[in-house]
């Protein structure tokens, strides 16, 4: 880690107790601006649950979660949203009923109760619609705009969950697992397209349990194992970390 | 006079369709029956008849009582039904009940238990197409529950609270993990919900001439079975089957007596029920449901 420069977010001595069990036990973890960070560790490690965490879907039962200097532990989550986390999920999850663009509408910023909300987008809020329009281009989906999310395939609706993602610009930007299921074309199709958002200046955290891909993308990686952090480094420090490989590797696919 | 009874049935139909739209907004994004709504559609008819007492002109007392039924949603939201969010489904559904009771008494209280009557109609005259007679009131209740139902629809299907609506709906985590705040989306749903309820108690009680505080029982009861009818999953099933209600009501009124109405109306819902589960529109594609 680059000594000096300001983390984004961090997450310092965060553990998470669920009736008696640590699923997180004092775990630090910094993202820095334009990084890519990455988590690793066997099932039932944590990882999940962090990004848990830092949405505000859960509460720390102890340590804190700082969003750029600001403590964000004990905010709800569509205010950890708006403050710039956004996040997609190892299962997709999208609006079956909601076309691609709605979707991409859905997550950009609207003032409450506005008055202008109950108007048509095109008039009310023709940035958001020109944002839709650049993140549909962002990521090639302009041809199933239209199209009923729930009714297109599976690599595209991946795609379809990172833009929602993306689209109300996010600083920090949470992938869970964003190529399982992936063939290496689109795999590798994922990595360019994230490596251009980091050039435009987000930084990622991601979950992934394809190896070559973590190796390939990440700038510096966490390892977690049973809520423990065991290890952090930059890949190939963490390829060849004896303690990693005694806890991982031998689970790894 | 079959056509006469058909026109009749459906001005009635459009109100019951109404009242199944303001449940399923709640129901769709919830799937909390708010049994106040009932009693809010009571209330907007009081609204509106202390209004054109007033003076004021019909569309003012149209918004009058939508207003005032959507405060009153929107109390109900705070206190009989945010409190309860984390219990299972049968404690909002008591509180909103309790509500329901409450409103009635309130309205008894005010202003009897005797029906209040107009003294003039509100929009005299009449219109004859061939031999069926339609008011104006009548007319005017139609256009207003289409414009209504048009508005409804563009606001869910094209603006931004729509969209955030029927994100609520299908999965509040997501949606507030992509910023929209469902607790807001949630009271905006029950105060469009009341909004409609209110609507629909002008029109039928300006229509009628007449309001009593127990049109809520007898009506909105009816609304749900609508909107079951329908589809509850459909909303936009209640606007085929509040006709379908409304007329099956009025014609047996006119054949067989206002004795053996509730039993062919509710015979009706069950029979329906039994032939499509899932309502009219319901079990065409559930595999495609729009819930809101």
């Amino acid at each position: 880690m680059t000594a000096g420069q300001q983390p984004l977010l961090a997450l310092s001595a965060v553990t998470k107790v669920f009736g008696g069990v640590h699923a997180l036990d004092n775990v630090s973890l910094n993202v820095l601006p334009k990084q890519i960070a990455g988590i690793i560790g066997p099932n039932g490690a944590g990882k999940t649950t962090t990004f848990n965490i830092i949405t505000g879907a859960y509460r720390p039962s102890r340590g804190t979660v700082m969003l750029g200097g600001t403590d964000i532990g004990s905010e709800p989550s569509h205010r950890i949203a708006r403050a710039g986390i956004s996040r997609t999920f190892q299962n997709i999850r999208l609006f079956a009923d909601l076309t691609v663009l709605e979707h991409l509408l859905v997550a950009q910023p609207h003032g409450e109760f506005a008055l202008r909300r109950l108007l048509p987008t095109r008039w009310a809020n023709p940035q958001a619609l020109r944002r839709a329009q650049e993140t549909l281009e962002f990521f090639e989906l302009e041809d199933v705009r239209e199209r009923i999310a729930g009714s297109l395939p599976y690599g595209v609706q991946r795609r379809v969950e990172m833009a929602r993602a993306i689209t109300a610009r996010p600083k920090l930007l949470l992938l869970d697992e964003p190529v399982a299921g992936m063939n290496h074309d689109e795999a590798e199709h994922i990595r360019r397209l994230m490596l251009k958002l980091r050039d435009g200046g987000v930084s990622i955290l991601l979950i992934e349990h394809d190896m070559s891909f973590v190796m390939n993308l990440c700038d510096y990686l966490y390892v977690l194992d049973f809520g423990v952090m065991i290890a952090q480094g930059p890949p190939d420090q963490i390829r060849t970390n004896p303690v990693v490989l005694d806890a991982y590797l031998g689970y790894a696919a | 006079m079959l056509l006469q009874q058909l026109v009749n049935g459906i001005t009635l139909g459009a109100i019951y369709t109404l009242i199944a739209l303001s449940f399923s907004l709640v129901m769709g994004i919830l799937g909390v029956l708010n049994l106040a709504i009932a009693e809010l559609f009571m209330l907007g008819g009081y609204f509106g008849f202390v209004a054109i007492s007033a003076g004021l002109p019909l569309p003012i007392a149209l918004l009058f009582g939508m207003a005032g039924s959507a405060i009153l949603a929107g109390v109900i939201e705070k206190i009989g039904y945010q409190p309860f969010r984390n219990t299972t489904v049968v404690t909002p559904m008591l509180s909103t009940l309790g509500f329901s009771i409450i409103l009635q008494n309130v309205a008894t209280n005010l202003w009897g238990s005797d029906p209040l009557q107009l003294s003039d109609e509100v929009l005299g005259g009449r219109f004859m197409i061939g031999p069926i007679g339609i008011s104006a009131m009548q007319l005017t209740l139609l256009g207003a529950t289409v414009i209504l139902v048009a508005l409804l629809a563009f606001v869910v299907q094209r603006t931004s609270i729509g969209r955030a609506l029927r994100a609520v709906a299908e999965n509040r985590d997501v949606a507030r993990l992509l910023g929209v705040s469902a607790d807001r989306v949630t009271l905006l749903a029950f105060m469009l919900s009341g909004a409609l309820a209110g609507a629909a108690g002008v029109l039928i009680s300006l229509h009628y001439g007449a309001i009593t505080p127990y049109i809520g029982v007898e009506i909105g009861l009816k609304a749900i079975a609508v909107m079951v009818v329908g589809g509850t999953t459909r909303i936009w099933g209640a606007l085929i089957a509040g006709p379908l209600i409304g007329v099956v009501e009025v014609i047996t009124i006119a054949y067989g007596g206002s004795q053996i109405r509730d039993f062919v109306v509710y015979g009706f819902m069950i029979l329906i029920l039994l032939l499509r589960p899932k309502g009219i529109l319901g079990g065409a594609a559930a595999d495609r449901v729009q819930r809101i």
